[in-house]
């Protein structure tokens, strides 16, 4: 088995391991593919959409395909940003997402990729769906109305914690982020020192630390200055 | 023959949109005047169950053009929330900063922009040069410093709350920046500049009061009562201090009130056909215990100004009453430019100050259920009023902006103002001018004062002297 092998995104050659994705594989070669819901931390799950790349062809998620010895594939195309955008522009039409006064502005990662992709207003009309505060924990809240269902808390609860504090429930329209079932935050295991609750596992606000709220002022945060995705394609 | 309306819509030059209504009897003469505010927010309803150190964030949506002021408010109450009676240095300058800047801005704002073309083109000139424009014609030194002093102030806000609109600057138990080197010495290079702008667009105010004080003295004048937030020596204070309330004559009230019990001693009558409230000194009732506030009564309450070139107009200033407090409806323009250059000498002392280096940002202390903010705003007392449940979400929320407290007072100035100038059942141009020019002296605020009473359908009904219903319009 030949140690490397090669292919190419948007033209450029790119070398991968055997057996890892296109998405890792564009990440150590400083391409940067978008995606939310795919974590360095976490096992992929390809549930977002937002990482899907054009290889040979058809639409694949980056974040779950494996690279494989001269595939052609298309990241940083008009027709992949206007996809992207539109699912961006759906995540946030489908939630309550006010970046004005949530803890996460600067530091969220649905809206650096809105500015990413130049996404200054939403196209498709705001849904306002009516979603509930979960704060019956002491020391972490959640905020449906920011969840994207990127699951990457549920993940890492039972990856990195070894905890089942989050699931997956409902279908469609009506799919949730659960606590253990449906009970309330409060009532889990969770610990605030948990990486399940730390921010860099939620993408947007929706799990935050109480009581920490904006302590980090504007122009400190982690997109304030560089557009997201820059320490990828910095190497 | 029956009673008959007239409705002047809208008020330009007003921040926000207002809707004046003026009844009139069977003699055709006016018996009321009503000022309509048709925008609300349904603020206080939104806000339950955020968690409270999101609030002073969030009660920045109420209002594009004093979210300053509703984010120290909260702030202030907040920490209270966290059981804070006393940040540290470093924070309580950096939000006195920010407020003063804000106060410098907005002052700056209504005096250049909005009242300087009824002050130098008088109230019946033509509204096509009666604007800022106007102004920027005639008077082009003006107009451009009314835009720089803006602009600083708003540059004050950035360096203090991160963003010149909607920044986070003030956080429960204090600040989350001070202010560096390079922004102070920024600020800085400019601020004996702004003293002197200052003082000229004081002589502007003073100059034109003193011109026409006979014809001022009848123009939508009235005694009232006069509240504000005064420092515990009697000082002017706009951001922090204790309630005052003087009579017309400037007899106490009540005093050195705090002001976590401000219910006890206002409460808000709801009238039918307005969605904003009236605020009136319990103890007084509804009746006759309405009040101004703003900047005429911090000057008539306030027993002197901690600035010596403000404390030099003051005196001026109270030497028209021979000491006691000013009624007049136009006097606000003037008290108003005393305010920016007491804010201008403020913002001068603050930024030498070496506390504003300082890194001691935050203190917390023991949870509590209720807190009251109050901050005197650029157009008057805010009155900021919550209670946070043990998970932390907000259960109740109470706000009495600045533009409602001056309700019963504008109506009153409108009314006043109608009576002199309405002849016959036609709105002649110089009645529209003139009424204008009343409920501008207060700059009210429309665009915060109607968050009051949650969403509902607007509605507006008109009744004569009878009661009888003539017209309504529902939206
Ligand atoms: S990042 Fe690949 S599907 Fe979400
Ligand atoms: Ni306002």
């Amino acid at each position: 088995m030949a140690d490397k092998l090669k292919f190419t995104i948007d033209g450029v050659e790119v070398q991968a391991e055997h057996g890892q994705t296109i998405l890792d594989a564009a990440d150590a070669a400083g391409i940067y593919i978008p995606r939310l819901c795919a974590h360095p931390d976490l096992k992929p799950i390809g549930s977002c959409r937002i990482c899907t790349v054009v290889v040979n062809g058809r639409p694949q998620a980056a974040c779950v395909q494996p690279a494989a010895e001269g595939m052609v594939v298309e990241n940083d195309t008009p027709e992949m940003l206007e996809h992207r955008r539109n699912l961006i522009d759906m995540m946030f039409v489908e939630g309550n997402h006010f970046c004005m006064f949530c803890e996460k502005s600067g530091n969220c990662e649905l809206q650096a990729m809105a500015y990413r992709f130049g996404i200054t207003a939403p196209q498709y009309p705001s849904q306002f769906p009516d979603k509930d505060v979960d704060a019956s924990h002491p020391d972490v809240m959640m905020d449906y109305n920011r969840c994207i269902l990127c699951t990457r808390c549920v993940r890492a609860s039972q990856e990195l914690d070894g905890k089942n504090v989050f699931q997956s429930i409902g279908r469609g329209f009506g799919r949730k982020i659960g606590v253990n079932g449906r009970q309330a935050l409060g009532d889990t295991d969770l610990n605030v020192d948990d990486r399940a609750a730390d921010p860099t596992i939620c993408p947007v606000g929706c799990i935050i630390k109480k009581r920490v709220g904006f302590e980090v002022p504007i122009g400190e945060r982690k997109f304030d200055h560089e557009p997201i995705g820059s320490e990828i394609e910095k190497g | 023959m029956s009673a008959k309306k007239i409705i002047i819509e809208p008020v330009t030059r007003v921040e926000g949109h207002g809707k004046v209504t003026i009844l009139l009897d069977e003699q055709q003469q006016v018996t009321q005047a009503r000022l309509h505010i048709v925008e609300f927010r349904g603020f206080e309803r939104f806000i339950q169950g955020r968690p409270y150190w999101e609030i002073p964030v969030l009660v920045q949506r109420l209002c594009g053009i004093c979210p300053v002021s509703h984010h120290l408010a909260a702030a202030k109450a907040m920490d209270g929330i966290i059981g804070v009676d006393q940040l540290t240095p470093t924070a309580e300058k950096m939000r006195r900063l920010m407020h003063y800047g804000q106060m410098f801005q907005s002052h700056a704002l209504h005096f250049f922009h909005l009242c300087s073309p009824d002050l130098l083109f008088g109230f019946d000139a033509d509204v096509a040069i009666r604007n800022v424009v106007g102004v920027a014609r005639k008077h082009p030194e003006l107009a451009v410093q009314g835009v720089m002093m803006r602009k600083y102030g708003q540059e004050i806000i950035k360096a203090t709350a991160g963003k010149k609109i909607h920044g986070t600057g003030a956080i429960p138990g204090g600040i989350n920046k001070n202010l560096s080197i390079a922004e102070r010495d920024e600020l800085l290079k400019d601020i004996d500049q702004m003293i002197e702008w200052s003082r000229a667009a004081l002589k502007i105010a003073k100059d034109y009061t003193f011109e026409h004080l006979e014809e001022l003295k009848d123009f939508g004048s009235f005694e009232s009562n006069h509240v504000s937030l005064v420092r515990k020596d009697g000082a002017m204070d706009l951001y922090h201090g204790d309630l005052r309330a003087i009579t017309a004559d400037g007899e106490t009230i009540f005093d050195h009130l705090d002001y976590q019990d401000y219910f006890k001693y206002i409460a808000e009558e709801v009238r039918p056909w307005s969605y904003m409230k009236f605020p009136f000194i319990k103890s007084i009732g509804p009746e006759d215990g309405w009040y101004r506030v703003g900047p005429l009564s911090r000057i008539n309450a306030c027993d002197f100004i901690d600035t010596p070139e403000a404390e030099e107009a003051r005196k001026e200033f109270m030497a028209v009453t021979d000491g006691k407090p000013n009624n007049l409806t136009m006097a606000y323009h003037w008290t108003r430019m005393i305010e920016e250059l007491h804010s201008a000498e403020k913002i001068r002392d603050l930024l030498n100050d070496p506390d504003l280096q300082g890194t001691d940002l935050v203190v917390k202390g023991e949870r509590r259920e209720e807190s009251v903010g109050l901050i005197e705003a650029p157009r008057g007392t805010l009155f900021h009023h919550y209670k946070v449940d043990e998970n932390d979400q907000v259960t109740m929320a109470n706000l009495i902006v600045s533009t409602t407290n001056n309700n019963t007072p504008m109506n009153l100035a409108v009314e006043g103002v109608a009576r002199k100038y309405l002849s016959g059942t036609e709105i002649t141009e110089g009645l529209l001018n003139h009424v204008e020019v009343a409920i501008r002296a207060y700059d009210p605020c429309l665009s915060c004062a109607t968050h009051a009473l949650g969403k509902m359908p607007l509605e507006i009904e008109l009744r004569d002297a009878e009661g009888e219903l003539l017209d309504r319009k529902a939206r």
